[in-house]
């Protein structure tokens, strides 16, 4: 069985519709990637996963059991993390505080503050620093630790590397694969579609709220995503 | 010496405005939320503790009847904010104004329908009356250096909980930014209710002195309600110390200004305010916007 599950998902923010009948699924220890142009609709797939949306149509199902009526706060209690796009890390709370209040929910698990230092260790010697004086790659890196210390069972990605040095890039993608394998799966959206190609198990492409190709990124051609980014 | 006696009054009554602007700065810095009703419902739970008072047997005191008020304003501060407090944030800074102001009509309104117009005064048991001589005309009286005491143990636990626990940080990511704050599994609502009910157990604090260092009725709300917003204003929106700061500039503003000429308390109290405000608009002790 799926971990998560959206079927013919729909959603939009008011009158607009964002996304239109969207099926993606995401198993248990796979890292997925969404890839698409901006404004395709990405952030709000994961935005609705997340529960920050409401389904407007279909269902989201995670682990089984339909959630499309829960709000975000219990979608964390459930084990759904996200990293929101711009980090938006706390302003008023230190890098420890915000990892810290990454674990409000209370779910235990492999991640706590010990692993999150163990897996950035950049940030343990900031600890103490403000959260927003850290450079845009360590904000990142406190964005996901701070999502990690819910100890989700799945992790949601926005723009991971958007803004960031091509080297604090490589380090976090070099985390990724050690939080998989630490059990937790990843959704991760991307507009570097090379980055996500080589650690994704599955690609889906978003383009104008519609998935237009899906499959392992080996099967893909150029040509095929090519068509499916831009619109043949 | 009548002058340092002066200053002295009007630093232990800033204690007080620093009561009545506490919970009045917390429920805005954590939901930015302007409570009209907050000079009312310090009012409110005066009565509360003037009820409690007569129904406990006579002598057990004041100090017994606050603390069984304080789990009673949790619960009105809890239930304000579920019921009604929580349906008017996320969309405009009107709505709460209204609300609140609303609040404040009723509880005018429902007190004096309850209690008349009557002016009363907490009973004394005796500690309440009491003095110490410190020098030849200096006395300071128990009440107003307790209340003042009291504002200093309010404040500093205020800030232990909201600097050093768990609820505390949920209190300052949910201040700085409530969607993400979601995202933590902080449910932001709940959230806000607990912090209304701890503003409401800081006003039946406050609410005990106002009662022991003078007569109330149900219409005195509104002027506590601008002591306290001139404290947190002069002190600067987001220190709690400040607002004890701020509470002892206008309690001393009022006191030498009483000094000089009896009518002038008032005013020269608002005058102190404005010149702050002219001088350092963001209050002397500023939190910068992160």
């Amino acid at each position: 069985m799926a971990l998560l599950q959206t079927v013919k998902l729909t959603t939009g923010y008011g009158d607009f519709q964002a996304l239109f009948d969207v099926d993606i699924e995401v198993a248990q220890g796979q890292i997925v990637a969404v890839i698409g142009a901006n404004g395709a609709g990405k952030s709000t797939l994961l935005k609705a996963v997340a529960r920050l949306l409401p389904v407007d149509g279909g269902t989201v199902r995670f682990d089984g059991a339909d959630i499309s009526g829960l709000v975000a706060s219990q979608a964390v209690r459930l084990g759904i993390s996200l990293v929101p796009e711009g980090r938006r890390l706390f302003p008023s709370l230190s890098v420890e505080e915000n990892l810290q209040i990454g674990g409000y929910s209370g779910r235990r698990g492999s991640w706590r503050l010990a692993e999150v230092y163990d897996l950035f260790p950049r940030l343990a010697e900031r600890r103490r620093h403000m959260g927003t004086a850290l450079s845009g790659g360590e904000q990142q890196m406190v964005a996901i630790g701070r999502a990690l210390m819910s100890n989700p069972r799945l992790l949601l990605c926005d723009e991971l590397s958007l803004g960031l040095a091509p080297i604090v890039i490589q380090d976090i993608y070099t985390a990724l694969p050690r939080i998989r394998d630490a059990g937790t799966s990843l959704v991760i959206v991307e507009q570097d579609i090379a980055q996500a190609m080589r650690v994704a198990d599955r690609v889906y492409c978003l383009q104008e709220g519609r998935i237009t190709l899906t499959g392992r990124p080996a099967e893909l051609s150029r040509e095929a995503i090519h068509a499916a980014y831009f619109g043949a | 010496m009548q002058w340092v006696d002066t200053i002295i009054q009007g630093i232990l009554l800033g204690g007080l405005y620093a009561l009545y602007a506490t919970g009045l700065s917390l429920m805005f810095g954590i939901m930015k939320l302007v409570n009209l009703a907050h000079g009312d419902l310090i009012v409110l739970a005066a009565f509360v503790i003037v009820v409690l008072a007569s129904l406990l047997p006579p002598g057990s005191g004041v100090v017994l009847a606050l603390l069984l008020s304080l789990p009673i304003m949790f619960g009105v501060g809890y239930g304000l904010q579920v019921g009604f407090l929580n349906r008017t944030l996320d969309r405009d800074i009107l709505p709460p104004l209204i609300v609140t102001f609303g609040f404040s009509i009723i509880i005018q309104n429902g007190l004096l329908e309850v209690f008349s117009a009557d002016s009363r005064r907490l009973p004394l048991t005796g500690w309440e009356s009491a003095s110490l001589s410190v020098a030849s005309g200096i006395s300071i009286g128990t009440v107003p250096l307790v209340c003042f005491a009291s504002a200093v143990v309010v404040i500093a636990g205020l800030n232990f909980l909201i600097y050093r626990t768990a609820i505390g940080r949920a209190f300052r990511a949910t201040s700085d930014d409530p969607e993400t704050a979601q995202l933590m599994g902080i449910d932001h609502r709940r959230l806000f209710a607990i912090a209304a009910g701890i503003a409401m157990m800081v006003c039946a604090v406050a609410a005990l002195y106002l009662g022991l260092r003078a007569n109330f009725d149900p219409t005195i709300g509104p002027a506590r309600l601008l002591y306290a917003f001139e404290a947190v204003i002069v002190g600067g929106l987001g220190s709690l110390w400040g607002t004890l700061i701020g509470g002892m500039i206008i309690g001393v503003a009022q006191t030498v200004g009483a000094q000089i000429n009896p009518e002038w308390q008032i005013l020269t109290g608002h005058l102190a305010f404005l010149v702050i405000l002219v001088v350092r608009p963001r209050g002397l002790f500023p939190k910068s916007e992160g």
